[in-house]
Formats: C-alpha cells, sequence, structure tokens
C-alpha cells in the first residue's frame, strides 16, 4: 500500500480523535474534557469532509461543535465552581472500568476484523446538496420526510421539557 | 485507498474510550461528554458503510443526519436536568444521586 | 287462590320494613305493624283453609293438591329443578291455621311481655321473618324449598334465642340451637340430594317409574331427611339443644320452640309419608322406636326439673315424641287399617301447639310477675294471679289428656294408633301419658299451691298480667276446651278420604284412669306446703333424681366427646399440623425469600455506573459465550 495524501491526513485526523477522546475522558477538568470532545467533534467532521459528505461535515460542525459544545460550556460554567477537580477513583472501581472496556473493546476490534464485509465499492465525488434535499422532503420510496418532520416534533418538544425541567420553580 | 477497517478502528477505540469515560467520570457532565463520544462513534460507522459499502444509496447517511439532531435534543434535555439537579443538591457528583436505590 | 302468595309476602314486607328502619320506628309502632300484618296473615290463612275445605273433595273423596302459583327457580337440566311456588294440601292449610293463630297470639302477648325491652322493633322484626319462613316451610311444594326455609327457621331461631345478646347464655343456648340443628340439616341436605339424584325431581310425590329407579336408595334418603327432622323437632339425642333455647324470650319460647317450629320434623315426615309407607315402612317404624325413647326420656327427666321453663321443653320434647311415634306406628295409609296414626299425629300437632303455646304464654305471665323461672320463688301464686291459673290449668288438663278438652281427643288417637301396632307399644305411650299427667301437675301445684316463698312475694307482690298478656291465653283457652270436638279426620287422614273420629272407649278409659292417677299422685306428693313425700323419693332415689336432673349427662356426654374425644384427639393435632407444617412451610418460603432479598439488594444499589459495569460484563459474556460456539 503506497502512501498517498488521502491516508496521510486519515492518519493525522484518526491520531488527532483518539488523542483527543481519551484526553476528554481522562482529564481532571471537566472544561478541558469539553474542549477535548471539541476537538474531537472537529476531527469527525474531518472524517465527513475526507469521505466526501461537505454537507454532513458542516451539520457536524454547525450542530455539534457550534451548538452543544457552547451548551456544554455554559452548564460548566453554571454547575462548576473554581478550581473544581474530578475526585480521586478507587483503584477497584476503576480497574474494572478498564478491564471491562479493554476487554469489550479487544472482543469488538477481533469480531470487527475478523467480519468478511461486502466488497467495498468506493465512490469518489461529491454528494449534491440538491439530491439531499430532495430526499429529506421526499414522502416516497428513499424519501425521509415522516422522519424529517418526527425529529422536529422531537425537537419542540425537548425545548419545552427542558425549559420546563430547567426553569426556577 | 483507506481501508474501511481503519475508520472502524477509529470509531471503534472512541467508541469504548467513551465507554471507559461514562463508567469511571463521576461527574454527570463528564458523562454527558462520554455519551457524546459514543453517540459520534457510531456516526462515524453510519457514514462509513454508506459510503463503502452502498454508496448509491442515503440512508447511512441520513442516519447520521438525523442521530446528529436527536443527540442535540438528548443533551439539551440532559442539561436542564443536570442543572435541576445541581439546584437541588448543589452537586452533580453522581454518588449523591442514590435516593432512587431500594 | 293466588293471593295466598300474601301470606308469605306480607311478613317478609313487615320484616324489611321493622328491620331496616329499625330504631328510627317507634317501639310501639314497629309492634304495631308486626302485629297488624300478622292480624292480616291470619284472616287470610283462615280464609284460605276456609277456601279449601269449603271447595269440596274431587270425585274420588280426595281433597286437591292446588298450587295456585309456582315458578322455576333454579333449573338443573332433565326434570331436574328447583322450583318456589305455593302448594295447598290439606296439612298445609292445617299448618297454616296454627301458626298464624300461635303467631298472632304471640305478636299480641309481646306487647305486654317485651315492653320497654331494648331491641323491641328487632324483635318484632324478627318475629316476622320467622312468621314468614315457617309458612314458607309449610306452603312449599318441592323438597328444596322446604329445606330453604326450613334453614331460614333455623337462622330466625338462632337470632330469637340470642335476643338477649348480652346473656352470655343466650349466646351459648343460640350458638348450641344452630350448631346441634345444622349437623342434623346436613343429613336432612344429603338425603335431599340423594333423592333429588335418584328420582331425578325434587317433587313430594314424583311418578311411580321415578321412584322405582331410586327404590333402592329410597329408604336411606328418607332415614337421611329423618334425621334433619329430628335435629328440628329435638328428638333424642338431638334434643340437647331445646331446653337450652328457653333462653330466649318466653313468647319466643311459645311460638318457635313450643308450637310451631320444633313440630317442623314430624310436618316433614307427614310430608313425606306416602313414600315412608310405599317404600320405607321399617325406617318409619325406627322414627316410631325413637320418638318413643324420646318421649319416655323427656317426661321422666321433666319430672324433677325446677326451672318452669325447662320443664315445659322437656314436655314439648316428650309430646313431639307422641308425635312422631304416631306416625311411626302407621302400618299403612288406610286410616281404618293401620293408617290412623298420622291423623292423630297432625291432630295432635294441632292440639299440642295451641295448649302448649297456652303453658308458655302462662309460664311467661308467672315469670313476668315474681321476675324467676325457678319454681322455688313461686308457689301458691293462684291468689294473685287468677286468670293465668284458670287457663293454666285448662292447658295442664289438656296435656294430661282429661275429657273433654282437645288434649284427650288426640293423645286418645295416638294410644289407639299405638295399641293397633302393638300392645306394648300401647302400654308403654299410656304410661308415659301417665308421666305426663304427674310431672304437668307437679309443675302446676309447684306454682299455683304448695309453699309460698312468702319473703319474695312480700318484697314484690306478684301481680297480674296486662290484659295485652292475658287476652291471649283466654283466646288459646278457649281453643283448647273446644278444639276436640272438630272433626279433624274430616279434613286430615293418611289416604285423603273423610275419616271419622270414634274413640274407643277402652283405650280411653285406660288413658283416662292412668291420667287421673298422674294427676292424683301429683295432688298428693305436691299439693301441700310440705312435701315430705316428694323430698323422701328424692333422698331414697338421690341417684336417679341426680341424674334425672341432669337430663341423665346428655349434655356431658356431647362434652365429653366433642372436647375430650374430637378436640383433643383429632382438631388439635390437625391444629398443630396446620400451624407447624403449612403454615412452617409457607414461612420458610417468605423467610427464604426475604433472607435472598437482602442478600441480593446490595446489587439495586442506585448507581447508574455500577449498573452500565454489569451490563457491559453481561454483554461481554454472552459476546464471548457466543464466540465460543
Amino acid at each position: 500500500m503506497d502512501i498517498t495524501l488521502d491516508l496521510i491526513v486519515f492518519a493525522v485526523l484518526a491520531l488527532f480523535i483518539v488523542v483527543s477522546s481519551v484526553l476528554a475522558v481522562t482529564t481532571k477538568r471537566i472544561l478541558r474534557a469539553a474542549t477535548y470532545l471539541l476537538f474531537v467533534l472537529f476531527g469527525t467532521a474531518g472524517i465527513y469532509f475526507q469521505l466526501n459528505y461537505s454537507f454532513l461535515g458542516a451539520v457536524q460542525l454547525l450542530i455539534y461543535a457550534g451548538g452543544i459544545t457552547v451548551l456544554y460550556v455554559f452548564s460548566i460554567l453554571l454547575t462548576s465552581s473554581e478550581g473544581d477537580k474530578a475526585e480521586k477513583l478507587k483503584p477497584g472501581k476503576f480497574a474494572a472500568g478498564l478491564a471491562a472496556t479493554l476487554a469489550a473493546l479487544g472482543i469488538c476490534l477481533f469480531v470487527m476484523l475478523k467480519h468478511k464485509f461486502l466488497a467495498p465499492a468506493f465512490e469518489h465525488g461529491e454528494l449534491p446538496v440538491r439530491e439531499i434535499g430532495h430526499a429529506l422532503m421526499s414522502p416516497e420510496k428513499y424519501g425521509y420526510v415522516l422522519p424529517f418532520e418526527v425529529i422536529s416534533v422531537l425537537l419542540l418538544a425537548c425545548i419545552i421539557g427542558g425549559i420546563m425541567i430547567a426553569r426556577k420553580r | 485507498m483507506i481501508h474501511m477497517e481503519y475508520y472502524l478502528i477509529v470509531s471503534t477505540i472512541m467508541m469504548f474510550v467513551g465507554i471507559y469515560g461514562f463508567l469511571t467520570r463521576r461527574n454527570l457532565l463528564a458523562m454527558l461528554i462520554s455519551v457524546e463520544l459514543i453517540l459520534n462513534s457510531v456516526d462515524i460507522n453510519f457514514v462509513v458503510f454508506n459510503r463503502f459499502l452502498f454508496p448509491g444509496q442515503l440512508e447511512g447517511f441520513f442516519f447520521s443526519l438525523f442521530a446528529i439532531g436527536i443527540s442535540a435534543a438528548e443533551t439539551a434535555v440532559a442539561i436542564a436536568i443536570i442543572i435541576n439537579i445541581y439546584r437541588n443538591m448543589k452537586n452533580i457528583q453522581v454518588r449523591n444521586l442514590d435516593k432512587m436505590k431500594w | 287462590m293466588e293471593y295466598t302468595v300474601l301470606i308469605l309476602l306480607l311478613p317478609f314486607l313487615s320484616f324489611i320494613l321493622t328491620g331496616l328502619l329499625g330504631t328510627r320506628l317507634k317501639p310501639a309502632a314497629a309492634g304495631l305493624a308486626g302485629t297488624a300484618v300478622t292480624g292480616a296473615v291470619t284472616v287470610l290463612c283462615y280464609w284460605t283453609a276456609a277456601a279449601y275445605f269449603s271447595a269440596g273433595r274431587y270425585a274420588s273423596g280426595v281433597f286437591p293438591t292446588l298450587i295456585p302459583w309456582n315458578t322455576v327457580w333454579l333449573p338443573f337440566g332433565g326434570s331436574l329443578h328447583i322450583d318456589l311456588g305455593i302448594m295447598l294440601d290439606p296439612i298445609s292449610v292445617m299448618m297454616l291455621v296454627v301458626i298464624s293463630t300461635v303467631s298472632l297470639m304471640v305478636h299480641i302477648y309481646s306487647f305486654g311481655y317485651m315492653k320497654g325491652e331494648r331491641g323491641f322493633q328487632r324483635y318484632y322484626s324478627f318475629l316476622s321473618l320467622f312468621t314468614m319462613s315457617m309458612l314458607g316451610l309449610v306452603l312449599a311444594t318441592n323438597i328444596f324449598q322446604m329445606y330453604i326455609f326450613w334453614e331460614l327457621v333455623g337462622v330466625s331461631s338462632y337470632l330469637l334465642i340470642g335476643f338477649y345478646y348480652t346473656k352470655k347464655e343466650a349466646v351459648a343456648a343460640s350458638k348450641k340451637a344452630f350448631i346441634v340443628t345444622r349437623f342434623a340439616d346436613l343429613g336432612f341436605l344429603i338425603g335431599i340430594l340423594i333423592y333429588g339424584f335418584y328420582t331425578g325431581t325434587f317433587s313430594f310425590s314424583p311418578d311411580a317409574p321415578a321412584l322405582g329407579a331410586a327404590k333402592a336408595l329410597l329408604p336411606v334418603a328418607l332415614g337421611l331427611m329423618f334425621i334433619g327432622g329430628a335435629g328440628k323437632s329435638a328428638m333424642f339425642p338431638l334434643h340437647i339443644w331445646l331446653p337450652d333455647a328457653m333462653e330466649g324470650p318466653t313468647p319466643v319460647s311459645a311460638l318457635i320452640h313450643a308450637a310451631t317450629m320444633v313440630v317442623a320434623g314430624v310436618y316433614l315426615v307427614a310430608r313425606m309419608f306416602p313414600l315412608f309407607i310405599g317404600y320405607a315402612p321399617e325406617v318409619l317404624h325406627v322414627t316410631a322406636y325413637v320418638g318413643a325413647f324420646t318421649a319416655l326420656y323427656a317426661a321422666i327427666v321433666a319430672c324433677v326439673q325446677s326451672d318452669i321453663k325447662r320443664v315445659l321443653a322437656f314436655s314439648t320434647i316428650s309430646q313431639i315424641g307422641f308425635m312422631i311415634v304416631a306416625l311411626g306406628v302407621c302400618t299403612s295409609s288406610d286410616p281404618h287399617e293401620g293408617g290412623l296414626g298420622y291423623m292423630a299425629s297432625m291432630f295432635h300437632l294441632f292440639t299440642h301447639a295451641m295448649f302448649k303455646a297456652l303453658l308458655f304464654l302462662g309460664a311467661g305471665c308467672i315469670i313476668h310477675a315474681v321476675h324467676s323461672n325457678e319454681m322455688s320463688a313461686m308457689g301458691g301464686l293462684r291468689k294473685y294471679m287468677p286468670v293465668t291459673h284458670i287457663t293454666f290449668l285448662v292447658a295442664c288438663l289438656s296435656i294430661a289428656g282429661i275429657w273433654p278438652l282437645s288434649g284427650f281427643f288426640s293423645k286418645d288417637e295416638i294410644l289407639a294408633a299405638c295399641f293397633s301396632f302393638s300392645p306394648w307399644m300401647g302400654w308403654i305411650m299410656t304410661a308415659i301419658a301417665g308421666l305426663t299427667a304427674f310431672y304437668m301437675f307437679r309443675l302446676y301445684y309447684c306454682i299455683f299451691w304448695g309453699k309460698e316463698n312468702r319473703e319474695l312475694h312480700a318484697a314484690h307482690r306478684p301481680h297480674e298480667a296486662p290484659l295485652t298478656m292475658t287476652v291471649p291465653l283466654m283466646i288459646l283457652a278457649a281453643i283448647t276446651l273446644v278444639a276436640g270436638w272438630i272433626p279433624f279426620g274430616e279434613f286430615v287422614s293418611s289416604d285423603g278420604h273423610a275419616y271419622r273420629i270414634h274413640i274407643d272407649w277402652t283405650v280411653a278409659g285406660i288413658s283416662l284412669c292412668v291420667a287421673a292417677a298422674g294427676i292424683a299422685l301429683a295432688t298428693w306428693m305436691y299439693l301441700r306446703e310440705d312435701r315430705t313425700v316428694a323430698d323422701g323419693l328424692a333422698v331414697r332415689f338421690s341417684g336417679l333424681h341426680k341424674a334425672a336432673y341432669h337430663r341423665f349427662y346428655i349434655d356431658e356426654i356431647y362434652q365429653f366427646i366433642t372436647h375430650r374425644i374430637i378436640f383433643a384427639c383429632i382438631s388439635t393435632p390437625v391444629a398443630w399440623f396446620d400451624r407447624h407444617v403449612v403454615d412452617g412451610f409457607m414461612n420458610l418460603l417468605a423467610a427464604v425469600t426475604n433472607k435472598v432479598s437482602w442478600a441480593i439488594k446490595g446489587m439495586q444499589s442506585g448507581y447508574i455506573q455500577r449498573y452500565s459495569i454489569w451490563f457491559l460484563g453481561g454483554v461481554l459474556s454472552i459476546a464471548i459465550i457466543l464466540m465460543l460456539i
């Protein structure tokens, strides 16, 4: 396998994502965790771009990186006091969590790498936004108007629910 | 070209890092961040499968799209709950949340 | 004659009304309502009787059996169904007259007797219930309806015996009556079920083929039914409840435990009489022996009791024994050929109801006057209570069988029937008749003559009862005086044809002599103030006297059997088994569950992360297992 630019970009992205996600769950400061999460999300968006799903990458940046992370940061600022650090975990629990996770990871990777997937039929080429729009609004087969509407109702419900839960009584 | 498995390895690692965080972090918001990692890894899987295995279709793509939207909603509600907990308990450490046991 | 339905409905309505309104009704209003309804029922019953007997006979010379109203209540498929209806035939119409008359008298009498009692309304309500159920019993069209009302009668008897429910003895007595009769009714019920199963009907007169099919088991069924009748009619050894039932108010004793309910067993046997004669004559004769023994036993016990109501109770048992004997000695359904006892029994039932109610009501007046049941509190009461005295004397003469009072006629027929069955049965019953005369006059002399309890009477001067109490006495005494002249055989006889009562003067002469001897003996022993003879006899035969006074220890035997044998040897181990083995097993299960729950409840920690670790572990193990397979 020869080293292409694509591969290099992917390697960089993958490394970035893995390191950031590990840091996100191991850092003691919660605000840093949120920042590392933001990095992971950026990396993921990068992968989307690399796969020529620019629209999805844009959505990822907009909603995740732009919206959700800001939400996190605000709530962290609301609920944490200065110098708030994660407390020490008991070694037993830490070991149990780590062991379970590593075992599961091993099994999962093993299964995944052993599995014979369909023959990859990678196609280059950008997905046109017009097609996405049509599919999103189409009530026919391979049209997604129903999930789209359902999600819009869900979002509305979440807005109302969030307000109801979080408002001062 | 890049093998599909590379992407899957990355997403699997991200997923289990998220699970590890969910199991070991004691802060509710940190746990929520871990959940976001898990969700994100699944999104990657969907997109990768769509792109490599069924390039003519859009299911994986839209699944990810909707998952992003739903995760936004989920985060909003979860953060509302966490803020409410904070208001009642003055902290968001998960060890204090054992009122519902037994 | 559909109006006969009212005979049941009116008392029922009265029961519901007075029962539901309870103390919201003034006592007098409740009493008036009950009495008015009973009066109306009495008029209806008399009207029915007049209409029935004047309507005439069939060409065959038999009175028709009318069913003015009937409804299938519970069909079981096939010919088996439980009906509710009204059946009029000579004996049920005769019973209507008896029940309504005595009931009306008791209703009027209770105005005076129960005056000022707590629960006056309840009392009248129960009286109405009893009247309704007793009338329903005699009017039943089938054996099952009879059983239903039979149980209702038992319930109202229970309620009325326990009327003074604050009194411990009354509660015990009501329970005793209920339990003893219930045991007997178990026999009755099984008998009914056998009867219904094998004949395919609950009717009193099934078709011949049905009876032929059930021929083998019919004696068993009839015998079991007689056990039920024996319980209600206080036949030995199921008589133990009746003396205790005297704890109830005295008018109740007069109505239920002397005149009406206790003769239900006699009525039952009479009702099933054609079947008894046709298919189980030997069972019928067994009833005669049971009745004779009961009559003898009760008469002996009655001779030594000191509580006047107890004397009357044993006298009742004895007289019912007479009725049962009269039925039992029948050998055919022809009154001229060994079927005389049927008519005699019904006749005695009729006259006995009147004079025994009179005796009880008179005893009520006496108790009312001296506030005691014991003979020692009485004596010499004739000066204070002339009306009670005269009416009581009439009743005593009647029960002793002195011409021309009603008791003479009916008892004479019974004795004649017994003599025609077998001479020794006749002589035994004659002797018991003599005993009857003796103990009744002992009672009479001890109450109205003899040694007066002067201190007590000085402290509380006995007085004649009020008019509401004496008027029923006088009416009943009048009936007792003339009832013997009723041509009873014209209405009721074993084959339904008119039977002309003729007095066999040999038998009558013997019984008159014996009765006179009994009375004379009682006069000699108890008339004077000092009872040297009686006391001397009591001392000389102290063993017998004591045994008789304690009713030959029948209650003690029951006590012994139930407590020492059944309770101690069967119930206690069963209870132990239940408590320790059955319950213990359940407790063990509960304890194990409890312990295990405590042990594993730590897993339910409430910490979501711990749950997720378990979850992850579970998924992992499943995945490993799947991979290894």
